[in-house]
């Protein structure tokens, strides 16, 4: 009989998560809980400025503090040949400063300890000389003629300028742009945000001498990311190093670039011959940390009367930092911005980019997104409701006129990519449906009447994820597939390792639900482990919403070379021929002849006991995957809000989403990864940003002034689904971490602008805090937000 | 603290700053250390008693991942000096399960999802108990202003404050059939 796939734990179960068992009762195993014999402790020294020579740095006073065992600068730094070190985008970043600083909050000194109390106070007793200079805090100063040039360490490097790119058809988009009826412009600021899991960074070196190994416990989601470049970085050989990244207090792409603070604790470590733990507090976190966005757009869409978009243009200007440290694939420099437009029929489309250098922390990761896809989509569906608006056409109508329509897959995408299935206008109508779009239109007019100010806001989007292929997708060469190792042993159990690292998003108990569907293996009886380089298949860890397409993709074809292994040890004990034997869910039989099987488990113990002549012993394999083509889920996310006009305080009526990430795994663990990301999008829509005063100061330093909405504010969610599998992944299945992150915060700001229409604002940059409402209401003018700030004077 | 020996610095290494005994209870049992002024409860609690399930996330008093009951009140760790705890009742989130049995508001966390990293979960947890042992009956709203010195990146809450809702009816137990009929 096939086994019941549901009760095993397989495909579609809600299976409850094994690794919470440890985490509720507070047996997690995070990197702060780890404590080696003789371990010593790490704290960083920070500039307090945002761009300064350093004049001296003076260390005695920290050295006279008992239990101070040393002190790093950048000096002795540069003398190993590790003051300056690569970045993720072929840049350079400095480990700890020897010439200037160039952001505030960037590592001067370290100071190692006995305890960490005793390494805070040697941080303090050091003094540093400073000589200001003046700070560049955006784009608009850095490219200023006569700016100061951030980054003299570079030779050549004249100006602030990181690159100039551009993709798409010019001559085609300039052609649709003068047939157009109307060419609707708008231009926006997404502000710089940080990811800010409630863990912040940290790590533990342990170097031993007498075996010429390094061991690393870190907070990484890439770690043998982290082997390579701490191989190239500091000359130790690769297979002497080992990084074991443990639990992760949440990831969401800060975790994901070599950090300086990592590396000094790995040369502390090689120089005192004891264990060095850093914790990064968590000020140091958001202020030095790679963070998110930063980009401003100018987009402007040709469309016909009748409604059909004739083509796009885009302009992004991107603050970067002082370094460029982005993390992202190697040949896109703006990320996949360019995915701009992925669910529109849109025949043509062009987009320039530039991004410079500023007195600001370094970063660009991939917050919670596909690489820039964040920005890309939420300047997509701005664009969209604002040529709606400019057109008088219905926002949904608009864009059910203009999504890709579900016989016209494979479909290229305006810059080139190409999308391979999808039910559009059917995720749109449910969300529709579910929201009561019609009766609010009508509600919204009645309570106009009445002077209350109710709006609605749609985002639909498609997000690729899941790089790469690797034709495209390298990160400094390295290509992006992702690995699973499968072993089953003779009772029939298995551990399964894999290339990813799970950060929240439930591995240990999706990836056995996998094997459970390919093998009939109950997932209880799989135990799954990540994160040990020493262990696990090289792989290219977890962001960008790319477990599921591609390491859960190798889980699956792992499991099948299993199979086939186990196919041909069930031939050999039920004595006939491998054609002859049918598979159902956790067992061989003979075809023709249902009773006459073996289980998978039978077939595992005959792996170790009774092998045909001629085979190999044992049940295990690796499989490492390189996706044909990333996956494309889609959603449609619905906002109703009323904004109160005394206050330009606005609340969530109602959040509907419709995701669709093809077949689902794990539905309970569907629904949590897109109820956490509304929720950063509603933060990043109302009131979570970093950003700078007029002297760099970062705004945002600690959680007292970068909010984070709590269980109070946060509005409640409703979840609907569509299923279309994706043609080309083993089991259907999309990314899903990331979508409601990134599409979420156009549906809060379209709701906003909606209630505000007629008022002449057509913009308000995020986070739409009250005073920019209110100020926009007033005046009907667009609000900017960007630095700097205004101070009072 | 039993052990054979203890090491001891070479040189008197913090001479000028003077410890404090400081005697608790903690999860039920009596716990005694010499400790600095300035050291944090978090970092005893952690450090000290070897407790690692209460999280130290921000520092500043925001996240509550650090939250314990004091006296049965919650508090953040983070924010209290350890000396400030002598004689008093600490309870952390390893004082919740007994060897055999999980908590309910435990068994709530892991049936509703209510968690993804589990950095946050042990303070969330703490405050949900303190909420509890106060309201057996709380609304969602309740629920909501209870855990909102609690931070959680990876939930979006909705799914902890059922599994606090969940909590909330096993600890009641059944209701009494009276009630519901009549109407």
């Amino acid at each position: 009989m096939a086994l019941d796939e549901v009760k095993i734990g397989g495909l579609g179960a809600s299976r409850r998560r094994v690794e919470d068992n440890r985490f509720i009762r507070g047996k997690g195993n995070y990197v702060d809980d780890i404590v080696l014999p003789g371990m010593l402790h790490m704290e960083i020294l920070r500039s307090p400025l945002a761009h300064a020579e350093i004049k001296s740095i003076d260390t005695s006073a920290a050295y006279a503090i008992p239990g101070v065992r040393m002190v790093m600068t950048g000096e002795m730094m540069a003398a190993r040949n590790l003051a300056w070190m690569p970045t993720l985008s072929y840049d350079t970043q400095a480990v700890l400063a020897t010439d200037k600083v160039r952001f505030q909050g960037q590592e001067v000194c370290c100071v190692i300890a006995d305890d960490p109390y005793i390494a805070k106070d040697g941080c303090e007793a050091i003094v540093v000389d400073y000589e200001p200079l003046p700070p560049i805090v955006n784009p608009m100063q850095a490219r200023e003629d006569g700016a100061p040039v951030i980054r003299d360490d570079k030779v050549g490097q004249d100006n602030n300028v990181i690159f100039d790119w551009e993709v798409g058809d010019k001559d085609g988009t300039d052609k649709a742009f003068a047939e157009a009826d109307l060419v609707s412009e708008i231009s926006m600021h997404y502000p710089r945000s940080h990811p800010s899991p409630i863990e912040s960074c940290g790590s533990i070196a342990d170097y031993d001498r007498s075996t010429s190994k390094l061991t690393v416990y870190m907070t990484s989601q890439a770690p043998h990311i982290v082997r390579a470049a701490v191989s190239l970085v500091a000359e130790i050989p690769e297979h002497m190093i080992r990084i074991v990244s443990p639990d992760l207090g949440g990831g969401f792409g800060n975790k994901v670039p070599v950090y300086p603070g990592y590396v000094m604790s790995i040369l502390a470590s090689i120089l005192l011959e004891r264990p060095v733990k850093w914790i990064e507090d968590k000020s140091g976190n958001l202020i030095s940390t790679g963070f998110g966005r930063d980009v401003y757009l100018k987009g402007q869409l040709a469309v016909r009367n009748d409604g059909k978009i004739l083509g796009v243009r885009m302009h992004t200007d991107s603050d970067h930092g002082a370094f460029f440290s982005d993390a992202q694939p190697s040949k896109f420099k703006i990320g996949l911005m360019h995915a701009a437009f992925a669910c529109y029929d849109v025949p043509h489309a062009h987009l320039t980019a530039q991004g410079v250098y500023t007195n600001k922390a370094p970063g660009g990761v991939a917050y919670r997104c596909s690489f820039r896809i964040t920005e890309a989509m939420f300047f997509q569906e701005r664009m969209v409701q604002a040529a709606a608006d400019d057109l008088g056409m219905d926002q949904a109508e608009f864009r059910r006129m203009n999504l890709v329509k579900d016989d016209d897959f494979p479909k290229r995408t305006p810059f080139g990519f190409l999308t391979d299935s999808g039910q559009y206008e059917k995720c749109l109508q449910l969300g529709l449906d579910a929201i009561g779009y019609d009766d609010f239109k009508k509600q919204k007019e009645e309570a106009k009447a009445r002077g209350r100010l109710l709006g609605i806001g749609i985002s639909t989007m498609t997000e690729p994820l899941g790089a790469g292929n690797s034709r495209e997708y390298d990160i400094l060469g390295i290509k992006m597939f992702d690995s699973a190792e499968l072993r089953v042993h003779m009772t029939g159990k298995a551990i399964l390792r894999t290339g990813a690292k799970t950060q929240g998003q439930g591995h240990e108990t999706t990836w056995a639900q996998i094997v459970a569907h390919e093998l009939g293996i109950p997932a209880e009886d799989i135990i799954v482990e990540e994160g040990d380089t020493d262990t696990a298949p090289f792989g290219m860890g977890t962001y960008a919403s790319r477990s599921t397409p591609v390491a859960g993709a190798a889980v699956s074809m792992v499991s099948r070379k299993i199979r086939a292994k186990a196919r041909k040890i069930a031939a050999h004990l039920l004595e006939v021929s491998d054609e002859d034997i049918d598979w159902e869910l956790g067992r061989f039989y003979v075809r023709g002849a249902q009773d006459r099987g073996v289980t998978i488990q039978e077939c595992a113990m005959a792996a170790y006991s009774n092998v045909p002549d001629g085979m190999e012993p044992g049940l295990d394999n690796t499989a490492y995957y390189d996706p044909p083509n990333l996956t494309w889920p889609f959603a449609c996310y619905i906002a109703t809000v009323e904004v109160d006009p005394e206050t330009g305080v606005w609340d969530v009526l109602r959040l509907v989403a419709v995701d669709d990430c093809g077949v689902r795994i794990n539905p309970m663990i569907v629904e949590g990864q897109i109820m956490g990301g509304l929720t950063e999008a509603y933060a990043m829509a109302s009131m979570q940003f970093i950003t700078f005063d007029e002297d760099g100061n970062c705004v945002g330093g600690n959680y007292m002034d970068y909010l984070l909405p709590t269980a109070w504010e946060t509005p409640g969610f409703e979840l609907h689904e569509v299923v279309t599998p994706c043609p080309h992944h083993p089991i259907g299945a999309k990314g899903i971490g990331e979508c409601a992150t990134v599409g979420g915060p156009a549906a809060f700001v379209n709701a906003v602008m909606d209630a505000l229409k007629g008022t002449g604002a057509r913009n308000i940059d995020m986070p739409l805090l009250p005073d920019r409402v209110y100020e926009a209401l007033q005046t009907g003018k667009d609000i900017f937000g960007h630095p700097p700030v205004k101070t009072d004077s | 603290m039993t052990s054979l020996f203890e090491e001891v610095p070479p040189t008197a290494v913090s001479s000028d700053i003077p410890t404090t005994r400081v005697e608790l209870k903690v999860n039920g049992e009596t716990r005694a250390a010499n400790v600095e002024p300035r050291l944090l409860l978090a970092h005893l609690l952690r450090s000290g008693f070897k407790l690692t399930g209460t999280h130290t996330g921000c520092d500043t008093t925001n996240c509550g991942a650090c939250t314990v009951l004091y006296d049965g009140q919650p508090v953040k760790s983070c924010t209290m000096f350890a000396v400030q705890a002598n004689g008093h009742e600490v309870m952390t989130v390893e004082g919740l399960a007994t060897s055999s049995e999980l908590h309910p508001i435990q068994e709530g966390f892991k049936d509703e999802h209510g968690l993804q990293c589990g950095f946050c979960t042990p303070g969330m947890m703490m405050s949900a108990k303190a909420l509890l042992d106060e309201n057996p009956n709380p609304t969602e709203d309740e629920v909501r202003w209870a855990l909102s010195g609690n931070l959680c990146r990876c939930t979006g809450y909705q799914n902890i404050v059922k599994a606090v809702l969940w909590a909330a009816e096993k600890m009641r137990g059944p209701e009494p059939a009276a009630e519901t009929e009549g109407e």
